[in-house]
Order: structure tokens, then C-alpha cells, then sequence
């Protein structure tokens, strides 16, 4: 795996403006995507995932979310301070994007072969008619039978399974080197979904992009991600590599998640749970934002936020107790 | 789809021979003898009774009924009873400029409807947006013949820029169209509108932007079609609305149209003008919910079986 950096993001910031207040979905995430390599995104519904890819592509529905504070660094260009035209010619050529709800997520009224060669046409000096045919061998190298006659149809025409095969050749035809997957395999049936995730793991390996793929799913983490960030109510709690992670997990919030993965070789009774609820993104604690439902938590982790240190097996943290501090407070709890 | 147009079509049927019935009922419950007002004034009692033998006001009304329809299917629909001309001969005359009155008025209502909405969605709740909707909201509560009024009273009177009344030049289609056309356009105005903020909401409008698509583009090949799927409907269902409408403003205009042609021959108590009039402004009606009813369908085909 080659070393080179293509995207870094550095203390991302994206708050949300509502009438109950300001709501800071992705507060202060930091990361770096290398060429070549799938970083996962994991956490509950609702930590602040998709906001952060969107984020990455300014398509954050504004008002009422904004970006309040970081950067994104992509090949040394700072894409928060990006004029709106020069973004708009790096979507969908030099990083683009797969959603979460393939039945959705395409133009019920366009077929699907035009919908694909739009992407083509804006990014590549092609003719129509060379576009459509590229469009076509998109649809082939990704798998769909018949290609150029699934190229004319319209999405209703075409199942779940199929309909994410088109995002993939979508956001794939202009050869980007960054691919954000949010949830591509969620909204499908368990062999679907491994289907499309060996998919993307075969096109990456033959294209070389970097991949940002988000899931709540750490299955799939195990089987495709190189590293994981583990996010909890819009801060990274945990970064490790994938072997790492699971081997020795550090935060309390992912040990939880861990034992919550159901196991093949032990019978279990039934699946452990995290218990308690995440923070209200409007009104978070001045501490630790897990400490309401981590068995550790102490008033040092109430009343202060631990920062993201790094660990000596080379995973950075978010979680007092492996910092100096934990060894020195008083036992009051 | 054929099959749905054969089965729209068959459905049709009972429609119409229900408006026949209809029509010929209501002729039957109205105040007053038809023999002696076809005899007119003064005439003898031999001369009504003759006429009502000549009628054969003596049979059954069903037979009255047969009689009737089998006339319609012939395409005779009797004679004015104003100058003895065929009411079919009449009405042929007054039907196409009434269509054309509606069909200019239906463009005025899809294409400032349609552009108010865009114009409106494309920054909501922005000053712009306020007064186009205000514009609309005054648009539909406006009765249409004061509006009618006020407009020949501007255009027409004060400023001269349009003829007051009557139907030669495409001049004097303007103010009726838009008399008529505006209520609708504000309907439209308002529908396309929602229909486009609820549009751009969604999903596969995100996968555009993720693309690279300009927002310009994204909004005319991406959110409008999508948005106009409901508003189809709506036009056709103003369509129909705006037919009734005709009745008024061929009246203000002083235009010759079926709707004029039976409020007078109402006033003069022509019944079989006013008979004939009716039946074809219903057919009219009929025809239209048709095509409407499969326009949407092939529009909406993709949605439906989704
Ligand atoms: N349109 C919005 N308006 C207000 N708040 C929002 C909006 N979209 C997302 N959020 C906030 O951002 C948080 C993170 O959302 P998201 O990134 O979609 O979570 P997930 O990790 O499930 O992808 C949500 O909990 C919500 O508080
Ligand atoms: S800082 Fe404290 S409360 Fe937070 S995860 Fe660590 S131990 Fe738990
Ligand atoms: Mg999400």
C-alpha cells in the first residue's frame, strides 16, 4: 500500500442551526485517507456519519447545517474554502459518493444509462453518444447482465441489488480517487450485500482509490476496511487499524460495540447491549460524552472531555483512563 | 396501456348515457309545457294538442327517452325554437370558440403557473417568493367576474391596448383568456411550488449535486419533471373547472360561445338549444377527464408500479 495522503481532514466542524438551537452533529473530527485504502466510519444511527461525508463534498442542506470550523485537505487544496464552481468540478470526478438507499437515490423519471453518462459528460470531453457507451461499459464492469439494454430502462425497472450496481458505475465512471460510501449495503438483503461489497472491494483494488466507508456494521469493517474510526455523538472516539481494533479495543464505547457483535463459535444467551441513550446534540455534557452510559465513568470524566491520545499500541483514544490523569484522581466516585 | 385505454374508454359509456338521462329528466322537470311554448303565444288549443301529438308528449317517457337518443344518434337535435335553425348546426358554430377560449385560458394557467412556482421554489421564503404567493393566493380567492371587469376596465377602457368585447382578432382572445386562466394559474402556481420544495428534498436530487450537476440543470432536468407529475392532474382537473367558467366570461366579453348560447336561450326559454348545449358541454367534459386520465397514467406509469 502506497503511503501518498489524498484527503486529510483536520478538526471538521458542521453544526446545524434549529429553532431548539444549535446542534453540533460533527464536532472536531480529524482523519487521513491514504491512496489505496478503505478507512470505515463506524457508530450508532444518528453520530453524525453521514454528516461528516457530506461534509467532505459541501452537500450539507444549507440552511440549516453550515461548516463551522476545519478544513478538508484533498491533494493540498482546502475544499471548505473551495469556490462553489471549482467544487462542483471535483464531485463526481476526483471524489464522489454512494448513498445508503439505492431505491431512492436515482431519478425515477431518467434511465439509468443517462443518468450515468451525465456524470460522464460533465467530467470527460465525450460526445453524447461516446458517453452513452461508456455509460454501458460502466454497467459491465460492474456487473449488471445485459448492459445495454439495462441501460435504457428506468430505475423501477431494476431491483434494490441492481440499483446500487448503477450508483457504483455512477460514481465510479469518472475514476475518482476518493470514493465516500455511506451505507451502501444497509438498505439490502444479507447476500446483496455481499455481493456488492466484494464488488467495491475488487473495483478499489483495480482502480486504487481511496475509500471512506461508513457502516454501523462492524462485520463488514472486519471483512473490507484497513482502518476504522469509531465515532460517538460527533467526536471520533476511537482510530485504529482494523486488526487492532478488534485485538485490543481501548474506548469503553467500542469494547461495548464489540461485545455486542454476535458470535458464531460461543452460544450466546442472549446479545449483550450498550444500555442508556446518546446525548442530545443540543445540549451535550461539558465531560466525557459516553460517560452517562460507561461503566467507568468517574467525575473526572464527567466533568471534563478527554482528548484524542495516542495509545502505545498506536491507536489514538478519546477516554481519560488511559491518560496520566485516571492513575491520579481520587477514588470518590 | 392499451388495455387501459379500452377499459377508460368502455368506462366512458355508462357515463354518457347516464348524462343523456340526466339531461333529459332535468328537461322534463322544468316549469311549463313544451308544446305551448313551441306554439307560442295565442296559439289554439287544437294547434298545442296537434304539436303535442307531433311530439309524442302522449308516450311513455321511457319511449320519450328512446325517441330522444335515437334522434341524438342520428345528430338531430332538434330545432331552436327562437329562428327554427338545427341545434346541432347552432352549436357546431359556438363550440369551437369556446374550445379555443379554454385552450388559450389553459395555457395562461400551466405556463404563469407553472413559471410563478418555479420562480417561487427556486428561492423559498425569500422576498420574491412572499409576493409571487401572495399574487396567487389573491389570484384564486378574486371572484372572476369582477376580475374580468376590472381588466376590460383597465386594458380595454382606460389604456386602449386590447378591445372591449367580442372575438375577431387574436387581440381579443387576451383579456378572456387571462380572466379565465388566472385562477387556475394561481392553483398551479401554488401546486408546482410545494411540489417542487418536496422534489428537491429528495434523494436522487442529492445524487445530482454529488455528480457535479449545476444547480440550474438540476432543477430543470432533475426536479421538474419529477414536479410536475401531480401537477398534470390538477391542470386537467382545472380544465373542467374552467369550462364552467366560460359561461361567465363569454357573457362579460361578449363572446359568442357555447356557454353564452345557453344562458341566452335559457332567458328565452329555447329548451332544445339549451338541451343540446348542456349535452355537449357534458360530452365536452367527459372527453377531457379522458384524456387527462391517460395523460396521467403515461406520465405516472414508472411511480405507480414503484
Ligand atoms: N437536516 C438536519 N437538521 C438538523 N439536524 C440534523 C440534520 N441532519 C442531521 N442532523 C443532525 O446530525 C446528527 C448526525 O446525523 P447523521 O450524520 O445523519 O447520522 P448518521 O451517523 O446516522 O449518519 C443527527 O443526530 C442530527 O442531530
Ligand atoms: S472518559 Fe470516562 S466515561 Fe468516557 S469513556 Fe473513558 S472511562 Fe468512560
Ligand atoms: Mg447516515
Amino acid at each position: 500500500m502506497s503511503k501518498e495522503v489524498i484527503l486529510e481532514v483536520k478538526n471538521l466542524q458542521t453544526h446545524f442551526t434549529t429553532k431548539r438551537g444549535t446542534s453540533k452533529a460533527v464536532d472536531g473530527i480529524d482523519f487521513t485517507l491514504h491512496k489505496g485504502e478503505t478507512l470505515g466510519i463506524v457508530g450508532e444511527s444518528g453520530c453524525g456519519k453521514s454528516i461528516t461525508s457530506l461534509s467532505i463534498l459541501r452537500l450539507i442542506p444549507s440552511p440549516p447545517g453550515k461548516i463551522a470550523g476545519g478544513e478538508v485537505l484533498f491533494k493540498g487544496r482546502n475544499l471548505v474554502e473551495l469556490p462553489e464552481s471549482e467544487m462542483r468540478k471535483l464531485r463526481g470526478n476526483e471524489i464522489s459518493m454512494i448513498f445508503q438507499e439505492p431505491m431512492t437515490s436515482l431519478n425515477p423519471v431518467l434511465p439509468v444509462g443517462e443518468q450515468i453518462a451525465e456524470a460522464i459528460r460533465l467530467h470527460q470531453k465525450l460526445n453524447k453518444k461516446e458517453a452513452a457507451k461508456k455509460a454501458v461499459e460502466m454497467l459491465r464492469l460492474v456487473g449488471i447482465p445485459s448492459p445495454e439494454k439495462r441501460a435504457k430502462q428506468e430505475p423501477f425497472q431494476l431491483s434494490g441489488g441492481m440499483r446500487q450496481r448503477v450508483m457504483i458505475a455512477m460514481a465510479l465512471s469518472c475514476n475518482p480517487e476518493v470514493l465516500i460510501a455511506d451505507e451502501p449495503t444497509t438498505a439490502l438483503d444479507v447476500t446483496i450485500q455481499a455481493q456488492i461489497l466484494r464488488l467495491m472491494k475488487e473495483l478499489q483494488e483495480r482502480l486504487g482509490m481511496g475509500v471512506i466507508l461508513i457502516t454501523h456494521d462492524l462485520g463488514v469493517v472486519a471483512e473490507t476496511c484497513d482502518k476504522v474510526a469509531v465515532m460517538y455523538a460527533g467526536n471520533i472516539v476511537e482510530h485504529a487499524t482494523t486488526e487492532t481494533l478488534f485485538e485490543t479495543p481501548l474506548h469503553p464505547y467500542t469494547q461495548g460495540l464489540l461485545a455486542s457483535l454476535p458470535k458464531i463459535d460461543e452460544d450466546q444467551e442472549e446479545l449483550y447491549t450498550i444500555e442508556g441513550n446518546v446525548p442530545s446534540a443540543f445540549n451535550m455534557p461539558s465531560g466525557c460524552r459516553f460517560a452517562s452510559r460507561c461503566p467507568l465513568a468517574t467525575n473526572l470524566c464527567r466533568e471534563y472531555k478527554p482528548e484524542l491520545i495516542e495509545h502505545e499500541s498506536g491507536s489514538k483514544v478519546r477516554c481519560w483512563v488511559y491518560s496520566n490523569k485516571w492513575q491520579e484522581q481520587e477514588v470518590v466516585v | 396501456m392499451i388495455w387501459f385505454i379500452i377499459k377508460r374508454l368502455m368506462q366512458t359509456v355508462p357515463v354518457i348515457i347516464g348524462v343523456t338521462i340526466v339531461v333529459f329528466v332535468i328537461m322534463q322537470l322544468v316549469p311549463g309545457d313544451p308544446a305551448v311554448l313551441l306554439a307560442g303565444e295565442g296559439a289554439t288549443k287544437e294547434t298545442i294538442e296537434a304539436l303535442r301529438e307531433q311530439l309524442g308528449l302522449h308516450q311513455p317517457l321511457y319511449v320519450q327517452y328512446f325517441d330522444y337518443v335515437s334522434n341524438l344518434l342520428r345528430g338531430d337535435m332538434g330545432f331552436s325554437l327562437k329562428n327554427n335553425q338545427p341545434v346541432l348546426q347552432e352549436i357546431m358554430t359556438r363550440l369551437p370558440i369556446t374550445l379555443e377560449l379554454a385552450i388559450f385560458s389553459t395555457l395562461i394557467t400551466i405556463v404563469l403557473g407553472m413559471l410563478a412556482g418555479i420562480i417561487s421554489a427556486i428561492r423559498p421564503y425569500s422576498i420574491l417568493d412572499t409576493v409571487v404567493m401572495v399574487v396567487a393566493l389573491l389570484g384564486i380567492s378574486l371572484p372572476s367576474f369582477w376580475f374580468g371587469l376590472m381588466l376590460m376596465y383597465s386594458f380595454s377602457v382606460k389604456l386602449h391596448i386590447f378591445p372591449v368585447a367580442g372575438w375577431d382578432s387574436m387581440l381579443h382572445v387576451v383579456l378572456p383568456a387571462f380572466t379565465l386562466g388566472a385562477g387556475g394559474a394561481a392553483i398551479v402556481a401554488r401546486m408546482t411550488r410545494s411540489s417542487m420544495l418536496e422534489v428537491i428534498r429528495q434523494d436522487y436530487i442529492r445524487t445530482a449535486r454529488a455528480k457535479g450537476v449545476k444547480e440550474r440543470v438540476i432543477i430543470y432536468k432533475h426536479a421538474l419533471r419529477n414536479a410536475l407529475i401531480p401537477v398534470i392532474t390538477v391542470v386537467g382537473l382545472q380544465f373542467g373547472a374552467l369550462l364552467g367558467g366560460t359561461v361567465l366570461v363569454e357573457s362579460i366579453f361578449a363572446i359568442n360561445g357555447l356557454g353564452r348560447m345557453i344562458v341566452d336561450a335559457i332567458r328565452m326559454r329555447d329548451l332544445p338549444v339549451v338541451q343540446g348545449g348542456v349535452l355537449v358541454a357534458s360530452l365536452v367534459f367527459v372527453v377531457v377527464n379522458l384524456i387527462v386520465d391517460i395523460l396521467y397514467r403515461l406520465f405516472n406509469k414508472r411511480i405507480e408500479l414503484n
